[in-house]
């Protein structure tokens, strides 16, 4: 097998587990059980990204997402519900309208999926990152100097919005005296 | 031929390295029960064999036939997946660690390190990351209360330390200038990082001893409140594999911390691989004697420590880093 044939097969495994796993995810009846699978679709996300050549990118998805954000989520489910997790069932009425206006969103990004997929063609444009260059630098050397070079703005941008999102938490989680 | 040679090469090392580990896990836990028995002027275990070498041994197979038990009100997949995750994610960590100088054999240059990534260290931290899970995962689908309270406790202290470990990390970064751990070590050669960065290992020291829930921070499983915490209801190979994997985080620990801070398998006269097995030895002869020494921490003060203080140090320890490299 030759190593395109075997990146393809590693693919196709990699997206049917994020398919089924993110399926799993929303059917499960117990939230941990849920944020498990979520943990196992990050996963799956992550060899994608790897076949991509973003090295950098993938193992941030499981330090960032599958890691941490994920632990943060098992802690609260953990804390807020602490018989096993599970939870009494709430059977949601749900309109006829409502229903069916759910199932055409559906419907209509199904359709507007597989139109992408079939009609969508690659420009053959290459764009100022190939994976070659890439490798010579270094992943993280890259992801670097795009980072603190070229898109520095919104990436402070970004901080500072975190930043006030920290604040936000310690100003309203403080007790009132 | 090439990547059959490059997968050959790869399963022969793997192989190499997981058995010298595993062996070294067995007799580390000889190691410790003997030294700390020392420290506390007892003969630690001396019946199974000469000086106790065959405890190890006898260990493992009392864990292989002792009854499995699966608690029935537990979580059963959860249960059984729990000490699965922390073994390989211990064990898989060794990966990028590099244990010796490259050389050539048949014509092929073999470095001595299983994946010589870009990401290396990155790499370390994920797997830490998802090593916990075994831990808060295993507590909670026991479905005993001590042992959900002692993986809420792992989860709260690993969230924690996390962030310090990572920071205090980013000084030995910037001086190697690259997360590779094969070049952070070359970066050692005209001097260890240990002599740029003492304060930086200092805190590594203590974080890290958090990160794998070690005496004096060993809050999930402290045998006097939560009579062993996560790991309660275990028994059988299960427990035995959270205990391998303890321990095989330690080895890991040990062997970072030189690769990060003393200059890794770089030494004069003796090849690379026996510096690095040997200073790694001293390495976890120092974290078992900082378990014989301290006593274990309050709760709310290893999270004051970690947050108050780790946090602040590591953010300065960056910023003078960065400072000298910049200026120099």
């Amino acid at each position: 097998m030759g190593a395109i044939g075997f990146k393809f097969v590693v693919f196709i495994v990699a997206a049917l587990l994020v398919i089924v796993s993110s399926l799993l995810m929303t059917t499960r009846k117990n939230p941990i059980h849920s944020a498990l699978w979520m943990i196992v679709t990050f996963f799956a996300m992550a060899v994608i990204y790897l076949l991509l050549n973003a090295q950098f990118i993938a193992v941030a998805q499981i330090m960032v997402y599958a890691g941490a954000i994920m632990m943060l989520i098992l802690f609260v489910i953990m804390m807020v519900s602490l018989d096993n997790g599970a939870q009494e069932q709430k059977r949601f009425p749900m309109a006829m309208g409502t229903r069916l206006s759910w199932a055409l969103v559906v419907v209509v990004l199904l359709v507007e999926l597989m139109f992408a997929a079939l009609f969508y063609q690659a420009t053959a444009k290459v764009g100022s990152y190939p994976a070659e260059a890439v490798a010579s630098l270094g992943n993280a050397k890259t992801m670097g100097m795009l980072l603190y070079g070229k898109y520095i703005f919104p990436f402070e941008i970004a901080s500072i919005l975190l930043l006030v999102g920290i604040i936000g938490a310690v100003v309203l989680s403080r007790k009132n005296k | 031929m090439e990547p059959y040679y490059y997968t050959l090469e790869s399963l022969i090392k793997i192989v190499v390295v997981v058995t010298v580990l595993m062996l070294g896990v067995a007799y580390l836990t000889l190691i410790e029960r003997k030294f700390l028995g020392f420290l506390q002027v007892r003969l630690g275990p001396n019946r199974v064999g000469f000086w106790g070498l065959l405890q190890p041994i006898a260990d493992g197979i009392k864990s292989f036939v002792k009854e499995d038990i699966i608690p029935d009100n537990a979580d059963k997949t959860v249960y059984v997946i729990a000490p699965m995750i922390t073994f390989v994610t211990a064990i898989s960590m060794f990966a990028v660690i590099p244990f010796g100088d490259s050389f050539t054999l048949f014509g092929r240059n073999i470095k001595l390190v299983i994946a010589d990534i870009d990401i290396g260290l990155l790499y370390i931290f994920a797997l830490g990351t998802l090593g916990e899970y075994g831990v808060v995962l295993g507590g909670w689908a026991s479905s005993n209360k001590y042992a959900v309270l002692g993986s809420l406790r792992a989860a709260a202290q690993m969230i924690s330390y996390e962030v310090a470990l990572g920071l205090i990390l980013i000084g030995t970064i910037i001086l190697a200038g690259s997360l590779r751990l094969t070049e952070i070590v070359e970066a050692q050669r005209n001097g260890w990082f240990i002599l740029y960065q003492p304060f930086a290992f200092l805190l590594y020291l203590v974080a890290s001893l958090a990160e794998i829930n070690r005496t004096p921070f060993d809050m999930p499983e402290s045998e006097s409140e939560l009579a062993c915490g996560f790991n309660v209801e275990y028994s059988s190979m299960k427990f035995a594999l959270f205990m391998i994997a303890e321990y095989a985080h330690l080895v890991t620990v040990a062997a970072l911390t030189i690769t990060l801070f003393f200059g890794g398998w770089l030494g004069p006269f003796l090849p690379g691989p026996i510096w690095f097995i040997g200073k790694t030895l001293v390495m976890i002869f120092i974290l078992i004697w900082i378990r014989g020494t301290y006593p274990r921490m309050r709760y709310d003060h290893i999270m004051k420590l970690g947050w108050k203080f780790l946090f602040p140090a590591a953010l300065a320890n960056v910023v003078i880093t960065a400072l000298f490299v910049a200026l120099r």
